[in-house]
């Protein structure tokens, strides 16, 4: 969708009233668009045009890139980093910060660096323990809370404060972003952990992987019952949802990644298969539909971890971006393509 | 204790009356702590509450107790000092995605908090921990609070 106020396309947009960041994701969502958000899988390396690579995959089909932070609690480029990279050519990205690796005067640093670096969204996040990942001598920091995280970002953004109190000059003009896994216990407190992120200072939501579509209905009904989804401050949820490879890698997942919950009937579903890959292809579109389909929902979050490729053949199968093309560099004026599109010249 | 802590969760209700009873004798008792000093008071009550609180809830003594409003159970035992409610890692049997073999402390938390009268104070947001008050009695830092007697501790006061 065009934006008939953009001075130039993909770049700062300005704030409407009622919004507070000039970035096309809160546009999107405002607008009631269905919003389609992917990840980026930041490389282990510090060459930008890898950056720029792993983003064109998404060129037409998502409205923001997640750049991860330490993901999996493992090292990789930096979420800034690679946001301040992806930004520079137009893209709409959504910053992770996560509490494991830094205390809050680097995290505040940051915030406002990337604000700085064009990143109009900021996904609060706590962050996996770091026995998950391949530091796991490291010392886990989280001076914050994913919660604190929240209200110490809407601090900045509304009352130009930092949390000692002392005051910013400009303040980050960021939309404000948390995970959610309704999926995992306390399963009765899910709905109520959202709100509290909501009045701690959330906006949008990206859950974990979602493979069990009447668990998600629960949820959504839960929240709408706490009045959650509607009226200007309404929140936007987007479920996470991604292909799996296999029946195999859907059991490692399910033993090995902290919050991933995939039901026996999936596995089973996928072990049935002839060509498992596919065979997950189509489950996610189906979840797709399905997610679509539950009221209250503004989106979905891809999350095709090495099968990035797969994104787009699932946006346009499911057509669930109803014919609307979000905007990528070069969209518009083939000139300005990302320079390491496989299209550009 | 482990055990001690789980149990204790399971009669929040109970330690919920005790302490609503203990906190005004604390502050009806500031005249004395006030004439003794608090600075000078501050090791030995800190020593009596570390010995009591260690006891029945893991207490690492943050300084700033939010026992009230988590259940009754500690989330300074959270792996990740999570103040404010379980992170999306807790596994299906309702344990801890560091330490598998420990029920996740917020599940406690919530199970805790549906037995107390004040329960819904679980969905007050913290702050976040002022480390500068680490180690420091919690209970003399509610009398200065309650009595508005503000010390040489913390200027910025975190919710009881």
């Amino acid at each position: 969708m065009r934006f008939d106020d953009e001075p130039v396309p993909g770049y700062s947009l300005p704030i409407l009233p009622g919004h507070v960041s000039p970035g096309r994701l809160e546009r999107v969502l405002r607008a009631g668009k269905f919003a389609i958000t992917s990840e980026i899988d930041p490389p282990d390396s510090a060459d930008p045009a890898e950056v720029l690579k792993r983003a064109a995959i998404f060129d037409g089909v998502v409205d923001a890139i997640n750049a991860t932070d330490g993901s999996g609690a493992h090292c990789h480029m930096s979420s800034v980093g690679v946001c301040s990279l992806l930004t520079r050519v137009g893209y709409a990205t959504i910053l992770q910060i996560s509490c494991r690796d830094r205390n809050r005067i680097a995290i505040q640093g940051e915030i406002l660096g990337a604000a700085a670096m064009g990143a109009c969204n900021l996904l609060c996040l706590t962050g996996d323990g770091v026995q998950a990942g391949d530091h796991p001598q490291a010392k886990p920091v989280f001076d914050l809370d994913s919660m604190s995280l929240l209200q110490i970002a809407r601090g900045m953004r509304d009352d130009s404060r930092f949390e000692s109190g002392r005051r910013l000059e400009t303040p980050p003009r960021i939309f404000l972003g948390a995970a959610e896994n309704p999926f995992v216990p306390p399963l009765a407190w899910r709905p109520h952990r959202l709100a509290k992120k909501v009045a701690a200072g959330a906006q949008f939501f990206q859950t974990q992987y979602c493979f069990d579509i009447e668990q998600l209905r629960d949820f959504m009904l839960k929240v709408n019952d706490l009045g959650l989804l509607e009226g200007p401050d309404r929140v936007f949820i987007l479920p996470g949802i991604g292909p799996l490879a296999s029946a195999r890698s859907a059991r490692w997942i399910r033993d090995n990644v902290p919050g991933v919950h995939i039901p026996d009937a999936v596995v089973r579903r996928l072990e049935g298969a002839v060509d498992q890959k596919e065979e997950g292809k189509r489950l996610c579109m189906d979840l797709l539909h399905s997610i679509r389909e539950i009221p209250g929902v503004s989106g979905a979050h891809i999350m095709a971890y090495r099968q990035e490729r797969s994104v787009a053949e699932i946006i346009e199968t499911t057509g669930v971006l109803d014919g609307r093309t979000p905007w990528y560099p070069g969209r518009d004026d083939p000139q300005k393509l990302n320079p390491e599109s496989p299209d550009a010249l | 204790m482990y055990r001690m802590r789980r149990w204790v969760v399971r009669h929040a209700g109970v330690f919920e009356a005790i302490y609503r009873r203990f906190e005004p004798m604390l502050v009806k008792l500031d005249p004395v702590w006030k004439r003794l000093g608090h600075e000078r008071i501050e090791a030995p009550v800190r020593s009596v509450e570390k010995a009591i609180k260690a006891t029945l809830f893991d207490c690492r003594m943050c300084g700033q107790c939010v026992l009230s409003d988590t259940g009754m159970s500690c989330p300074m035992n959270c792996p990740k000092q999570l103040r404010n409610g379980p992170c999306g890692g807790v596994r299906a049997n309702g344990h801890c995605e560091v330490k598998p073999e420990m029920v996740c402390v917020w599940v406690d938390a919530w199970e805790g908090s549906q037995r107390m009268q004040e329960g819904e104070r679980i969905h007050a947001v913290q702050l976040p921990v002022d480390h500068r008050l680490t180690g420091t009695s919690s209970w003399l830092r509610v009398v200065r609070q309650l009595t508005g007697s503000s010390s040489s501790t913390a200027s910025r006061e975190a919710t009881k």
